[in-house]
């Protein structure tokens, strides 16, 4: 910079010819060695769980319990695996925010911002809810169930095919549509417990008929099973069925499918259809596999969160687990920090923040690359 | 002339629950002029509240007489800056590192709900007192109206009888939109949120404006959780009490149109929603099954500004009038090199 200060006139007129040269520059890269991206991704993560051991070291030490980070990082692994009580309910919530996550997956490979996925899932365990408290006493489970199954899948998806069709039909902002849909649907709820609940005290109890089948005495068995198959389905319908294709062309661009004969409108319903029936599936099994009763809590922000999980495996289900895993841990990890040091339990959404700021941050480093004046004058003059 | 009074106390409620919605949606509406749709607002929200009383807290505790002017200086101060600085990691992750704004955004407000619940919960035993979370004399500032308020009848209770950061969020509004309607920069802004490509060429710096507006609309949505925390509540935090409001803000920009002026109508009507099952419920006492209704209407009355946004953003996309938009690239990262 102070180069033109310094030198004589002769740089000044050859910098009127010459354009200015920053000092660094940002370019897209082609494609990355899938090593060297999972290099940087895993670095992030390495990064942010440092920063996150230095913040809770400090924390414990400012209340005067200090823990090493070793201790810290213990005492997280204790609480999402401490028992095989621990170790199931852990792999339970992975499975249940890979479930939602799978259903959020086609929409946003469509780059329809579908974040309503709360309001699904939670409309699809009403629906539950309404078949275990009505039908449950008049028919037997085995009738039951598939009602109560098929019900869960139609709501879930009635409820995003209405932005989805304003959406095609209109070009409603369907961020902000989905986003006011999620409330709506948990006054639903409320008020649907206001009407069964006489006392006003709001809380709906344990209903008890029409529970999901419990497999080898293992409650959470079921879920999991579940929702491991449907990763499977998920993985094959996004990379080999037709549908799957033409959702990632509307994603890429909208002109594009138009021209080659996609019924974009169609992709559009359809595909929310499909994302809010996966919820409806969530929502089953959150209300008769798990919780046996409904509130506008079932689903517990995992609508939200189940969208980081899905950007964070490139849309990619097999990937899902993974991110599903490292998000749930962290939870359930600094939920035993909390309540060891008796602190709130809100300390593991502040983990999760910083972890989910660098994940986001390093993917700058695998999309794009920096040049520098010196290197690129090295590399391509 | 007991209607009449009635009348006013509602309007005085309504104005009340108003104003942190009034501080959001501003802070959002600067936000998405410039393309970003932070949907981090409810977790700034929270920032800029905790933040504010982290400030006032140490400060109370570290003076035996708390001057009222440095009361409210560090308070306000911490707020901003606690705001500012969630609004700055969105900023450097969606403008500089270009990442998806959505992702971004529900990231923040992760964080920022938690860190607000966490020490919202955990500072008394943090800094060695324990108990529950309760500002001894900063709030009180806040709340200080003009001292002949109460002499002036219900019209003088209606204008003002409330602390000065009510008035501050209708001046911040009135000045947003002036900025944006008729300055030069604010119309920059506009061109920057519209097509950053064409800003880019007319040599508008695109970067900074980006950084300034989100920087900017994170401290006044602050604002509003700060608010809400030193005048509403009286400087006592319950965890999650500040609810889905941060969520509401964002829908009084829809249903204001990206207005501020409009926005301070949104949040009066969405304030007067929010408290307006309160007022209606006597009619409902003559009913014969009132008590088990009241809830079931209470919940009812709870959808209404989510449905009316609905009503809203589903209205204004299909008349499609130009001057009633979302900001063209609204979501969409700006790359120079890719156009």
């Amino acid at each position: 910079m102070n180069n033109s200060a310094t030198n004589d006139k002769n740089i000044k007129d050859q910098k009127q010819h010459k354009v200015h040269d920053p000092l660094f520059q940002i370019v897209k890269r082609d494609g990355m060695e899938w090593y060297k991206a999972l290099g940087i991704r895993l670095g992030a993560i390495l990064i942010a769980l440092v920063v996150c051991a230095l913040v809770l070291v400090l924390l414990t030490n400012m209340l005067g319990t200090p823990y090493n980070p070793i201790k810290i990082y213990k005492t997280m692994f204790d609480g999402a695996f401490g028992s095989a009580r621990k170790t199931w309910v852990t792999m339970q919530d992975v499975a249940m925010l890979l479930c939602v996550s799978l259903a959020v997956t086609p929409a946003f490979k469509m780059k329809f911002w579908n974040i309503g996925a709360e309001g699904q899932t939670l409309i699809g365990g009403l629906c539950a809810a309404i078949c275990m408290r009505y039908l449950g006493p008049a028919l037997p489970d085995f009738l039951t169930i598939p009602i109560m199954a098929v019900a869960c899948i139609i709501s879930g998806a009635l409820w995003a095919i209405i932005p989805a069709f304003f959406k095609a039909k209109f070009n409603t902002n369907e961020t902000l549509f989905t986003l006011m849909l999620n409330y709506v649907a948990m006054q639903i709820i409320r008020i649907f417990i206001a009407i069964w609940v006489p006392t006003g005290s709001g809380v709906l109890s344990r209903i008890d008929n029409a529970h999901l089948p419990i497999l080898f005495g293992q409650k959470q068995l079921l879920n999991i099973l579940v929702v491991a198959i449907l990763t499977v389905i998920m993985y094959i319908y996004m990379r080999y069925s037709k549908q799957g294709y033409e959702i990632s062309v509307v994603g890429e661009s909208e002109n594009t499918a138009k021209y080659i004969g996609i019924n974009v409108k169609k992709v559009i319903i359809r595909t929310m259809a499909i994302s809010g029936a996966v919820c409806g599936i969530a929502g089953l099994l959150l209300v008769a596999g798990r919780d046996y009763t409904v509130s506008a809590a079932t689903a517990g922000g995992m609508g939200f969160t189940a969208i980081m999980v899905s950007w964070l495996a490139k849309f990619n289900p097999f990937v899902m687990p993974l991110t599903s895993f490292l998000i749930v841990f962290l939870e359930r990890g600094a939920s035993e920090m909390a309540s060891r040091l008796r602190l709130n339990e809100s300390i593991s959404d502040v983990v999760t923040g910083i972890i989910i700021f660098f994940i986001i941050g390093c993917e700058f480093f695998v999309n794009y690359k920096i040049l520098f004046r010196h290197s690129k004058h090295n590399k391509e003059v | 002339m007991a209607a009449f009074s009635l009348i006013i106390a509602i309007l005085c409620s309504a104005i009340i629950q108003s104003i942190p919605l009034l501080y959001g949606a501003t802070g959002e509406i600067l936000t998405e002029k410039s393309g970003h749709l932070n949907l981090g607002i409810p977790g700034i929200m929270y920032m800029g509240g905790i933040s504010g009383v982290i400030g006032a807290y140490i400060y109370e505790k570290s003076v035996t007489v708390p001057n009222p002017f440095w009361s409210i200086f560090v308070a306000l101060m911490s707020a901003l800056i606690g705001s500012g600085l969630l609004a700055l990691i969105y900023s450097f992750l969606t403008v500089t590192l270009r990442a998806n704004q959505n992702v971004t955004g529900l990231a923040i407000t992760t964080f920022g709900t938690g860190f607000g619940d966490f020490f919202g919960g955990s500072l008394t035993k943090i800094m060695g007192d324990g108990g529950n979370l309760q500002l001894a004399a900063t709030p009180k500032y806040f709340k200080a109206s003009l001292p002949f308020a109460n002499d002036l009848g219900p019209v003088g209770k209606l204008l003002f009888s409330y602390g000065f950061l009510t008035y501050l969020a209708i001046v911040i509004a009135i000045v947003a939109a002036i900025f944006l309607k008729r300055t030069r920069a604010g119309l920059h802004l506009r061109a920057v949120g519209e097509n950053p490509a064409t800003a880019d060429a007319a040599g508008i710096n695109v970067t900074r404006h980006k950084y300034l507006a989100t920087l900017i609309g994170g401290m006044i949505a602050g604002l509003g959780g700060f608010y809400f925390i030193m005048d509403y509540t009286g400087g006592s935090w319950t965890n999650g009490g500040m609810g889905d409001r941060g969520w509401l803000a964002i829908a009084i920009v829809i249903f204001a149109t990206w207005k501020p002026i409009m926005a301070i109508l949104g949040s009066f009507v969405f304030g007067g929603l929010y408290i307006a099952y309160s007022y209606v419920s006597p009619m409902f006492a003559s009913l014969p099954n009132a008590n088990t209704l009241r809830p079931v209407i209470q919940e009812a009355f709870n959808t209404l500004p989510y449905l009316v946004t609905i009503i809203v953003l589903v209205i204004t996309s299909m008349r499609n009038k130009k001057e009633n938009q979302p900001p063209q690239s609204l979501g969409l990262p700006y790359f120079r090199e890719e156009r």
